[in-house]
């Protein structure tokens, strides 16, 4: 699929989504600071951060839940202003905490949500997309969460959205409903539909989107595709270790000579945790572990991984993505 | 499938009947309890064929003379004993022998009591010679239409018509705002007008079955009378019934939980609980708050129902508590519409 790396060029009525200069503000909280966004056709596009990031407050404004203070907020060429009833019928909506009726049937919910709809998909295709066959005639009350969220899904799917909005899909699922839950994205996708999520789970991110906003304190911090993201911080690989220095030895480790070694590209220290980024594991490790030597320092943990979403964010706060 | 499965106006009355058939204490409180207080109340105040009072006399001479009255049970005991069950609420009256004629002890702030004495007195004084200066006949009515029961039906349909109405609407609102529910579906197409007109169509549908369940089950069992015009009686439940809805919507127009909805609720009900004249007429409380209890969209219902029921009063006869109702009805629901919070 292609990925437009840069949308600017493209004329705001081909792209699915348009945010320019959006800020909100609530009470004295700034939720969200100056949004600029473009989101193309078929694309699925990511909103990647912590809890009280402004992901929820970003999607809401775009799903015309949420008016934003000012800035211009166009989907699918139109806006909330002038054509709200046109496009609730043309997205699709899953907000993060949504509980239908315990005592609806799932059919029962489904039928009433295709009902608000003037075209879609019919009521069996919507439950056999969410694989919710089995539990057609089940009773709300009895779903586990992962079937919940599912029947959510299928509800935002009835009216055949060209634009699907997803705020934090999976959060509070069990691994095997999670990537259940994944593989339904993933069938849209391929569908060609235009999705929206949120998420603070970078392999979910990762995994799904085509491109990713990494949010924090309601901005912007990086924009690309995960490939892109992670390339930015330089390797390819994350060196952690820790280390305790000789006894008797006042001296501080030197890290300015770990950041020397060729092939090592930058260098942080998160919870007493040394990560040096590092472009090619097998030429760097053998250097870094004969700098500790060298500088006399004891290690006490050591390991490498390959560099992740969550190594990027690391990388433009200083936080885990999960500290709260 | 049929097109009406298409309306969604259909399919959000027929998610409202839904939730309400499948929620068994909603079922109990709407048609249950009314019928099981009407019972309660139709037994305790039942009417004894004679209201027999009981009463005591000191001596047997007295007790004879007392047992002339049909209403009174006489019977005779010591001044000590005679105390002790005055005290404990046996007997109304004690009549005690004295040298220079009779006293009565009883209680004078107990009704009871006071009559008990003036039908000992009379029979005390008959038994002593007295006739009466005027001659007197008594014409007996024993009809249904002025008994305990027939004031206190029409009070509690118009109770079960408030209570249906505000805790209906309200818990299911508040409900579906606590879980999002009610973002969710603003999320989507659906046109909010009807969210509400379904509210407005399972209430109505319901008031038809909760009003024949409730006045059939009181003039079969207690053959309670219903004077005036039925259509006419159809069309007051209909306003109560939208009155109230309206004042269920304000309530439950901004709560976000359950239990501020809960408080709210309770606060707009007890007031007319108390002082709308369901158990007793509300014409007894003090001429100063008179009129706020006229004000009252329960004092207003219960009156319309009670002109309609026992009086036979048509509507262009009660024009007050009618437009009492309606106020109640514009008012608020013109309100809730502009502040009511879709998320």
């Amino acid at each position: 699929m292609p990925v437009p790396h840069d949308a600017s060029h493209t004329s705001a009525e081909t792209l699915a989504l348009l945010l320019r200069g959006v800020r909100k503000t609530f009470a004295d909280v700034v939720a969200v600071e100056r949004l600029d966004l473009e989101v193309a056709r078929a694309e699925c596009f990511g909103l990647l951060g912590p809890n009280g990031a402004g992901k929820t407050t970003t999607i809401e404004i775009c799903e015309g839940l949420t008016a934003p203070d000012e800035g211009t907020v166009k989907l699918l060429g139109l806006n909330w202003h002038s054509h709200a009833a046109e496009l609730r019928q043309r997205i699709g909506v899953q907000l993060q905490e949504t509980q239908f009726p315990d005592k609806l049937s799932v059919e029962e919910v489904l039928r009433l949500f295709r009902s608000f709809f003037r075209r879609g998909i019919t009521v069996d295709e919507s439950i056999r997309t969410a694989q919710l066959e089995e539990k057609r005639a089940a009773r709300v009350g009895t779903l586990s969460g992962g079937q919940k969220q599912r029947l959510a899904m299928a509800c935002a799917l009835v009216g055949a959205p060209e634009l699907l909005f997803l705020d934090e899909p999976t959060t509070g699922l069990d691994p095997q409903a999670r990537r259940h839950l994944w593989d339904l994205v993933d069938q849209l996708k391929q569908a060609g539909r235009t999705i929206i999520l949120t998420t603070h789970y970078m392999e979910e991110a990762e995994r799904l989107c085509d491109r990713v906003a990494i949010m924090d304190h309601g901005r912007v911090l990086a924009l690309g595709t995960p490939q892109q993201l992670i390339a930015s911080i330089g390797g390819e690989h994350i060196v952690e270790f820790a280390f305790t220095a000789r006894v008797n030895e006042s001296s501080a480790a030197d890290i300015a000579l770990f950041t020397a070694i060729p092939g090592v590209q930058s260098h942080r220290t998160v919870a007493g945790l040394h990560q040096l980024s590092v472009r090619e594991l097998h030429t760097a490790v053998p250097c870094i572990f004969a700098e500790l030597d060298r500088q006399g320092l004891h290690l006490s943990e050591f390991r490498t991984h390959s560099a992740t979403l969550e190594d990027v964010f690391v990388g433009l706060t200083g936080r885990n993505l999960r500290d709260e | 499938m049929n097109k009406l499965q298409f309306s969604s106006l259909y399919q959000l009355s027929i998610m409202r009947f839904r939730l309400t058939l499948r929620e068994p204490e909603a079922i109990f409180w709407v048609f249950i309890f009314p019928i099981l207080l009407a019972v309660g109340l139709g037994i305790a105040f039942r009417n004894r064929p004679a209201d027999v009072l009981q009463v005591a006399a000191t001596t047997p001479q007295l007790t004879r003379a007392l047992a002339t009255d049909k209403g009174l049970d006489a019977s005779t005991m010591d001044e000590p004993t005679g105390s002790r069950a005055l005290a404990n609420g046996s007997i109304l009256l004690l009549a005690i022998q004295q040298p220079d004629g009779v006293a009565y002890q009883f209680d004078d702030t107990n009704p009871d009591a006071r009559t008990a004495h003036l039908l000992a007195d009379r029979a005390l004084q008959t038994a002593a010679g007295r006739s009466n200066p005027l001659p007197a006949t008594d014409r007996l009515v024993h009809q249904p239409g002025s008994r305990y029961i027939d004031f206190v039906v029409p009070g509690l349909l118009g109770m079960n018509l408030m209570g249906s109405a505000i805790w209906g609407i309200g818990f299911s609102i508040v409900e579906a705002r606590q879980k999002k529910l009610l973002k969710r579906l603003v999320a989507s197409p659906m046109r909010r007008w009807q969210f509400l007109a379904a509210y407005l169509i399972s209430r109505l549908t319901m008031l038809v079955l909760e009003v024949v369940a409730f006045l059939g089950f009181a003039r079969l069992i207690f053959a309670v009378p219903i004077h005036g015009s039925l259509w006419q009686l159809a069309l007051l439940c209909i306003l109560a019934s939208l009155s109230f809805s309206a004042l269920g919507l304000l309530v439950s127009s901004r709560a976000r939980t359950m239990e501020a909805a809960s408080g709210l609720m309770n606060l707009v009900m007890l007031p007319m609980w108390i002082l709308s004249g369901v158990f007793f007429s509300a014409s007894r409380f003090p001429a100063v708050i008179q009129p706020i209890v006229r004000a009252l969209p329960l004092t207003a219902a219960i009156d319309a129902l009670r002109g309609n029921m026992l009086q036979g009063i048509g509507l262009q006869h009660m024009l007050a508590p009618i437009a009492v109702l309606l106020a109640w009805l514009a008012v608020p629901f013109a309100v809730s519409v502009r502040i009511f919070r879709w998320r």
